[in-house]
């Protein structure tokens, strides 16, 4: 209960922060709090569930070598509380969206569920990976620390990509090539597919990414069969490795 | 009888590292590791059937427990395989299941789902867990607060109550008090008649002679020998005694002592297999440790399925020994032995002539073995001349 109060207060906090912030100090993209929140709190879940999933198993290490029960439930907890912590999250957000009057857009709206498969998809992925080779290699945790807050700044979740995109690509020889490896990252898509769903203000197609609402529908549909891919293949991994946790605990 | 558990060719390989890379720092610096190959478990097969009480024996490291963790799916095998019917409860290890921050209720629940139970089912069986660990008002205390004997009671509480096929006991129950022990076999007594299997590893080699249907003994990593739980418990001792005396079965107030007993064919010590028929005689030499007046030297002899067969003392015989100071040999000359094919075991002791103290009794520990005749299911072997004449 205690924790389902903390996690509201999340964004209420952050949500209040940067309203604020954007009326005294002013921001680059219009609805500042509304633009940043529709990106954040998806990678929220994708980096909490990464960084406690990567200790899920040795932190139960006890439980591991002495009792028998499918070890992938310790790195699918994570990712349900971080999930749970998601939606608590996501109602704060959708009540502010109501409460100022922002609305929504029926057009764009429905990348909201795409966009959301494939967030849980990715981290499902990855918290596997991570888990099961944090096993044998403890310090893995402190390297996903640093990596989380380097694909953190590859993700177009505080900045606006579209506003990046142009800088970018008008403004080096490279450009156009840096932007396609850019688009490599699945958090860029999902975070794309949020931020279209739910952020309509009218420069909304200056701040977004430069693709279409149908674009990005084919995009992430594409991502979904790609992180498929990759759940299958951690999740073998995972199998792989679990058999063995017992004695490498 | 359908089989509870198969196990096929089971091999467990640990990795022992010199230096175990736990980093990928190490991993990455320090290139190829090092690491030797132990194997806990060799080709290990057998099948436990529906129903059956199974008993586990060995020396410490012979591979019992991790042959559990193998059974239960805790370790996966090297090589081979372990199938299984039904759910499994395990008593591994003390504390095994429980968490130390959460209270005997919470963890009552948090065991039963390891197990399988759903909440609904737990709460049926709850009050009964309760009853059988005697610990109800402890139930809302922190299990690291618990001693160990309450920790046993607990684990074994919860996996006799969540109606499982197969139970597997390490030496856990060991801990618990006698009385707590008593219920404990009374409950597994009770679990086998349901038609449950249970596998118990123990050190209680008299214990797992009276409980067991059939036993195994593991010699570092491999079924040294499997079958009735007489067989078995006493080639247990046998091995055991060839490393550690005080193990085989000795009693006695010590005045007297038997330095050792053997078995001879004539003037040379017993090699090989009798033949039935064939003259054996038993020597056993003893040490007075302070003078004892007209002791008695005994024998008795069990065959392979712990049956008494025969025995005879030198009182019998009309010998007396006198006052004994100092060492003799006693030597007991057997005649045509009239036994048919199978492992004899000898029990020899030296006693008063009243029978009321017990100098120094070895149990069990000397053995020979005559040889079966092919194709022949003689129960007993009579020695016979034949003649024919002419009516
Ligand atoms: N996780 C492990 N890593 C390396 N060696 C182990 C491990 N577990 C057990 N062993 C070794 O395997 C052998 C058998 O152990 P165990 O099964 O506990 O024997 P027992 O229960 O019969 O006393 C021992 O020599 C022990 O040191
Ligand atoms: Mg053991």
């Amino acid at each position: 209960m205690l924790g389902a109060i903390w996690s509201l207060l999340n964004p209420v906090v952050f949500l209040a922060v940067f309203t604020f912030v954007a009326k005294v100090l002013g921001a680059a993209v219009d609805d500042y709090p509304v633009f940043l929140l529709s990106g954040l709190l998806s990678w929220n879940l994708f980096s909490v569930s990464l960084s406690t999933g990567a200790q899920s198993v040795v932190a139960n290490a006890n439980l591991v070598k002495k009792v028998y029960f499918p070890r992938e439930i310790l790195p699918l907890a994570t990712v349900g509380v971080a999930l749970v912590d998601f939606v608590l999250q996501s109602m704060v957000y959708l009540a502010f969206l109501i409460v100022i009057r922002y609305g929504f857009v029926l057009g764009s709206i429905w990348l909201y569920p795409l966009a959301f498969v494939a967030l849980s998809l990715l981290t499902v992925a990855v918290t596997f990976w991570v888990s099961s080779m944090n096993v044998r290699y403890r310090d893995l945790q402190h390297l996903i620390g640093l990596a989380l807050l380097v694909w953190f700044w590859l993700t177009p979740i505080v900045y606006a990509a579209g506003k990046t995109h142009e800088k970018i690509v008008t403004g080096h020889r490279l450009g156009s090539l840096f932007w396609r490896i850019y688009l490599l990252n699945p958090t860029a898509w999902i975070v794309f597919g949020f931020q279209r769903a739910l952020y309509h203000s009218p420069d909304a197609n200056a701040v977004l990414a430069p693709f279409t609402t149908a674009q990005l529908g084919v995009g992430l549909c594409v991502v979904i069969v790609i992180l498929l891919a990759l759940l299958y293949a951690t999740w073998r991994i995972f199998f792989g490795l679990s058999g063995d946790f017992a004695e490498e605990l | 009888m359908s089989i509870a558990i198969e196990i096929a060719g089971v091999s467990k390989r640990f990795r022992m590292y010199r230096e175990k890379p736990s980093s990928l720092k190490q991993r990455i610096l320090s290139g190829r590791v090092r690491a030797e190959d132990f194997w806990a478990l060799r080709d290990v097969s057998f099948d436990v059937a529906e129903g059956e009480f199974f008993a586990l024996i060995g020396q410490n490291g012979s591979g019992k427990s991790t042959l559990l963790k193998v059974i239960a799916g805790i370790l996966r095998p090297s090589e081979g395989v372990v199938r299984q019917r039904g759910r499994i409860a395990g008593l591994l290890e003390l504390g095994a299941g429980f968490h130390p921050e959460l209270t005997g209720r919470e963890n009552v629940y948090l065991n039963a789902a390891f197990l399988g139970l759903s909440h609904r089912k737990t709460d049926a069986v709850y009050d009964d867990i309760v009853e059988f660990a005697e610990l109800r008002e402890f139930m809302d205390t922190a299990v690291k607060f618990y001693s160990s004997g309450m920790l046993v009671r607990l684990g074994f509480a919860c996996a006799v109550h969540v109606d499982p096929e197969v139970i597997l006991i390490d030496e856990v129950l060991a801990v618990g008090d006698e009385a707590f022990q008593a219920r404990c076999l009374d409950r597994v007594r009770t679990f086998q008649k349901e038609g449950r299997t249970i596998v118990l590893v123990t050190h209680a080699l008299d214990m797992a002679r009276q409980l067991c249907d059939r036993a195994a003994m593991l010699d570092h990593g491999v079924i040294h020998a499997i079958g009735g739980p007489d067989q078995v418990v006493r080639e247990m001792r046998r091995t055991i005694s060839k490393h550690d005396l005080e193990f085989a079965r000795e009693e006695g107030s010590r005045e007297i002592e038997i330095l050792g007993g053997s078995l001879h064919r004539g003037a040379d010590p017993l090699a090989g297999a009798l033949a039935p028929g064939e003259c054996v005689t038993l020597q056993v030499d003893l040490k007075a440790n302070e003078p004892v007046d007209d002791p008695v030297v005994s024998f008795a002899l069990h065959d392979g399925a712990n049956n008494f067969v025969f025995g005879s003392d030198t009182a019998q015989h009309g010998l007396a020994l006198g006052r004994v100071d100092g060492k003799r040999r006693v030597r007991f000359q057997l005649g045509p032995v009239p036994f048919t094919g199978g492992q004899y075991w000898v029990t020899v002791g030296v006693h008063s002539r009243d029978n009321q103290r017990v100098y120094h009794v070895q149990d069990q520990r000397y053995s020979f073995e005559v040889r079966q005749t092919e194709g022949r299911r003689d129960q007993t072997y009579v020695p016979v001349t034949v003649g024919v004449e002419e009516l």
